[in-house]
């Protein structure tokens, strides 16, 4: 085992010469899950006390034991981490990876779809392995990622992946995750294009599209509620005719039976509010998405129990008279009114750049032992996988960075990155290029 | 509404920026008065000012632990570990535990540029100028100003082959705009090379959008065409010079601004900043610059730049790159993060630039990725935001390191500059803070009250055409809803 992980290292490294376009780098899991002892480390668990001069012991793909000294397993590669730190990997709880390659090639774009209502969506059956984006993205510690659909109003269900496999089913974690529904905006103008102005309306036009729209979402709501009662109906009693199938309607069975959560994207205080209110009377399970204003709201998500999927936090203020540094230091306000919060960069290309969200927030007010739970624990919480991942704990999937600092910080270097227990080399279609121009004379 | 809004933040701007500027910050008791006018800064920069007790951080002869700077007259008098004021008047800034960087300059931006940064609609448009658009209201210009950032490039946009011509400011706001242009900073232009020139990605744009060039090769074409153009006209006023001592009727050339702008790039007066992505059509322009006579000062994005490094080197040009941004198009496929890196080990002065009125927020964390992205050292790394971006601007006698003699532009950080976790906390220029992290955090409930009353006073107001109502669910009753003013 070990050889040919060695020998299609070489193999890739040097490869990487003559394949430019596809995303080669890095051999991914192969066969059965190694065995690994990490030793000698100090061990952030996340969710227990930092560990000094600790070991961490891995096999069949999950973390055994994690303590002081630990029980090799037979076999284990053992990682010497003197100097060294082990933390879970990163999560990004809002991303379109595995579903875009160039943004402005439309051929290598499948985030959106046509339509209104795209509940039957799921993106599992689109996510490329092969993408460049993966290796790019999990050199930088980032292990796990919530991949969505894009679209209006309901976009489709979201599905956590782990960035290793061969094929999606390696990868996939947990989908669907959550339904999307984009919160209608009332934006007066349609933005600027090529330096052309797009449409411009009324406030009072925006407002009613909006408002219609919102009732748009309440019937299908409401339809698909009415359809799981029939098939209820139909199911109990089979004088009672079934109804005809309803991919769409079938698909948001989970969602009016509170089952499924749905991630609702908002962004301003007016948005936000009407969301929550509209959730609350339609009986889903929220989840709030960017809530770029949602400081303003944080009293009333803390009470209602909704968590927030913060970001991008990189991002200009929503208003032109904020001060200045409000998109940094909403996840702290949220925070201090014990909101449930989770980073997201809602980012394909540059998902790698997650733990600068989640920095730049404690910069400006967010405790930085919660900055690092937003990109661990509180995603694997959020998303009902917390059993799975997020923490360095016996029984979890050995998603683990080895690191020389705090992975935060932008000039820590990840030394060893293990995805469902296998160790994962550094390399990516970046590192090749570097390597190959690098050797240029 | 919109005029509210606009009069809003133009308030907003100068109540920031004034009490600043006389001389106000931690330490000074109590806040002026909102509104004082910046006549007061002449005094101020009378004024002497140490910096006393901080790491030092000079972007040309490393980094000095417990250090100070004296500042006299908007210049850096002294730096150093035994630095004292001997003026007693002088205002003292207590910086100990905090670091001192030069202020952040971003070499490529269109931050204030009021309206569209294109004029798209020819393929040469080297007449039109930056400095005639450049909004000293814009709210970014503060925002910038809390990142860091002192001094801009600001640039006419991509679309053109041969776009506008630049403008080197510092942003002093709340002076008169006049006063930000950096007065011995060389005149620069735009060029624009691949995909943006050639409208690759505006195939839906309706038919008067589209036109001449359409290909990298037509890019090749429009550049040499224009320079052809330019020395004809160039003969012509030689000629006419020449021969008007001696005959009076000689009858000169009829003026011409855009060919003007491109003589003055052939006789070396003129700095060329490009826009490109790809190895080749950087190493096409690089040729087309030996060829034709004119030197091209910076490549901007230059995300292929690692592939050419060696010839960008040799022709002396500089490249100033993103840090991590890729990807966004089919010619930013190839970008690395190790961009800069790889340039800078083959001797190209690099720079990291924002393009981007949010990244120029945080350039100092950009830099910081050149360390993590192909080992800079730190000092290599600060001046990919600050001394480099001053030698492709032509501007490092005056700004971009900490030295005896420069422009004292100056940023006070809470931690190293390149912790995730720092916080600018002062910006100066040329001695005058123009953004103090107390002042702001002070001023804010002072700001939202003015606010309140100027939608309580605009909502009171009688409209032409009947009254105004104070219904509850009139949605114009809303000024806080960002759609108004996007």
């Amino acid at each position: 085992m070990r050889f040919s992980r060695t020998s299609s290292l070489l193999l890739a490294v040097g490869a990487s010469t003559l394949v430019l376009w596809a995303g080669s780098a890095g051999t991914r899991a192969q066969g059965p899950a190694d065995s690994y002892v990490i030793k000698n480390a100090r061990i952030v668990t996340v969710t227990g006390p930092v560990i000094e001069n600790g070991s961490v012991a891995i096999a069949n793909g999950k973390i055994v034991e994690v303590g002081k000294s630990v029980t090799a397993p037979r076999g284990a590669r053992v990682i010497d981490a003197t100097g060294l730190s082990v933390y879970p990997g990163m999560i990004d709880s809002g991303t379109e990876i595995g579903l875009t390659e160039i943004s402005s090639v439309a051929g290598t774009v499948d985030t959106t779809e046509i339509g209104d209502n795209n509940a039957n969506i799921h993106v599992d059956v689109a996510i490329r392995p092969d993408s460049s984006h993966i290796p790019v993205t999990r050199v930088n510690g980032i292990t796990t990622v919530l991949t969505e659909p894009r679209g209006s109003l309901i976009a489709g269900t979201s599905a956590l992946i782990n960035l290793d496999g061969w094929v999606p089913k390696e990868m996939i974690l947990k989908s669907p995750v959550a339904m999307h529904i984009v919160w209608p905006g009332a934006e007066v103008r349609g933005g600027e294009f090529a330096g052309f102005e797009r449409g411009q309306r009324s406030i009072a036009d925006a407002r009613r599209e909006q408002d219609k729209k919102i009732e748009d979402l309440k019937k299908i709501l409401q339809d698909a509620r009415a359809y799981a009662d029939a098939r209820d109906n139909a199911a109990k009693d089979s004088s009672v005719p079934k109804p005809d199938m309803d991919l769409k309607l079938e698909a948001l069975i989970p969602v009016v039976r509170g089952q499924m959560p749905v991630v609702i994207q908002a962004g301003t205080e007016r948005d936000i509010k009407r969301a929550i209110d509209f959730a609350g009377e339609m009986k889903l399970k929220m989840i709030l998405s960017g809530g770029t204003e949602a400081y303003k709201v944080a009293e009333t998500l803390k009470s209602k129990g909704i968590p927030v999927l913060v970001g991008p936090v990189l991002r200009l203020p929503q208003n032109e008279d904020d001060p200045y540094d409000t998109p940094f230091a909403n996840a702290g306000m949220l925070s201090k009114a014990g909101v449930k919060i989770a980073f997201q960069t809602l980012e394909s290309a540059h998902v790698r750049d997650l733990p600068y969200h989640a920095g730049m927030a404690a910069a400006f007010g967010l405790p930085r032992e919660e900055a690092l739970k937003a990109v661990t624990i509180y995603p694997a919480e959020i998303f009902g996988v917390s059993d799975k991942i997020g923490s360095i704990e016996p029984g979890k999937i050995a998603n683990i960075i080895v690191t020389d600092g705090d992975p935060l910080e932008i000039r820590t270097q990840i030394k060893h990155l293990l995805i469902n227990g296998h160790e994962v080399p550094l390399t990516s279609r970046h590192t090749e290029l570097y390597e190959k121009y690098r050797a240029r004379p | 509404m919109k005029k509210l809004y606009s009069a809003f933040s133009m308030i907003l701007a100068v109540s920031l920026a004034a009490p600043v500027l006389a001389g106000s910050g931690p330490g000074a008791g109590s806040d002026p008065a909102v509104g004082t006018g910046p006549e007061t800064t002449q005094a101020a920069a009378a004024g002497v000012i140490l910096i006393r007790n901080a790491t030092i951080m000079t972007a040309s002869h490393g980094t000095i632990k417990n250090g100070s700077i004296l500042i006299k007259d908007g210049k850096i008098a002294a730096v150093g570990q035994n630095v004292n004021s001997p003026d007693p008047g002088a205002k003292v800034i207590d910086a100990t535990g905090k670091y001192v960087t030069p202020g952040i300059v971003d070499c490529h931006s269109h931050t204030a540029v009021d309206g569209n940064v294109n004029e798209g609609t020819l393929s040469v448009t080297s007449m039109v100028r930056i400095r005639d658009v450049i909004d000293p209201y814009n709210p970014d210009i503060y925002r910038e100003l809390a990142g860091g950032v002192t001094t801009l490039n600001i640039l006419h946009g991509s679309a053109n082959a041969i776009g506008g011509q630049n403008a080197v400011v510092k942003l002093k706001l709340g002076r008169p705009v006049d006063e930000w242009i950096v007065p011995d900073a060389p005149q620069g232009i735009k060029f624009a090379l691949g995909e943006n020139p050639k409208r690759s990605n505006f195939q839906g744009a309706a038919p008067a959008q589209r036109r001449y060039p359409a290909t990298r090769m037509g890019v090749e074409e429009t550049i040499r065409d224009a320079f052809d153009r330019a020395k004809d006209y160039k003969r012509k006023w030689n000629e006419y010079e020449a021969k008007k001592a001696s005959d009076p009727n000689a009858i000169p050339p009829r003026r011409d601004l855009q060919l003007d702008a491109l003589v003055e790039i052939l006789e070396g007066k003129r700095m060329v900043h490009s826009h490109c992505y790809r190895d080749d059509e950087i190493l096409m322009l690089l040729g087309l610059g030996d060829e034709l006579g004119f030197h091209v000062q910076t490549l901007q994005h230059v995300l292929e730049g690692y592939k050419v490094a060696n010839e960008i080197a040799a022709h002396k040009t500089g490249g100033s790159t993103f840090a991590d941004f890729w990807s966004y198009k089919m010619e930013a496929y190839d970008a690395i993060p190790y961009n800069a890196a790889l340039m800078a080990e083959r001797g190209v002065v690099t720079t990291i630039n924002s393009d981007s009125d949010e990244r120029a927020r945080r350039l100092y964390l950009e830099a910081a990725k050149t360390m993590k992205y192909g080992g800079l050292s730190e000092e290599e790394a600060l001046r990919t935001a600050t001394l480099n971006a001053a030698i492709q601007l032509g501007i490092s006698k005056r700004t971009g390191s900490i030295d005896v003699g420069k422009d004292a532009d100056l940023v006070i950080f809470s931690e190293h500059p390149f912790s995730v976790y720092t916080v600018p906390e002062m910006t100066l220029i040329e001695g005058q803070i123009y953004f103090d992290r107390q002042v702001d955090l002070r001023q804010r409930e002072a700001l939202k009250r003015e606010k309140a009353e100027l939608i309580k006073r605009e909502q009171s107001e009688k409209r032409p055409g009947g009254g105004r109502t104070e219904k509850k669910d009139e949605p114009d009753l809303r000024p806080n809803e960002p759609g108004i003013d996007q």
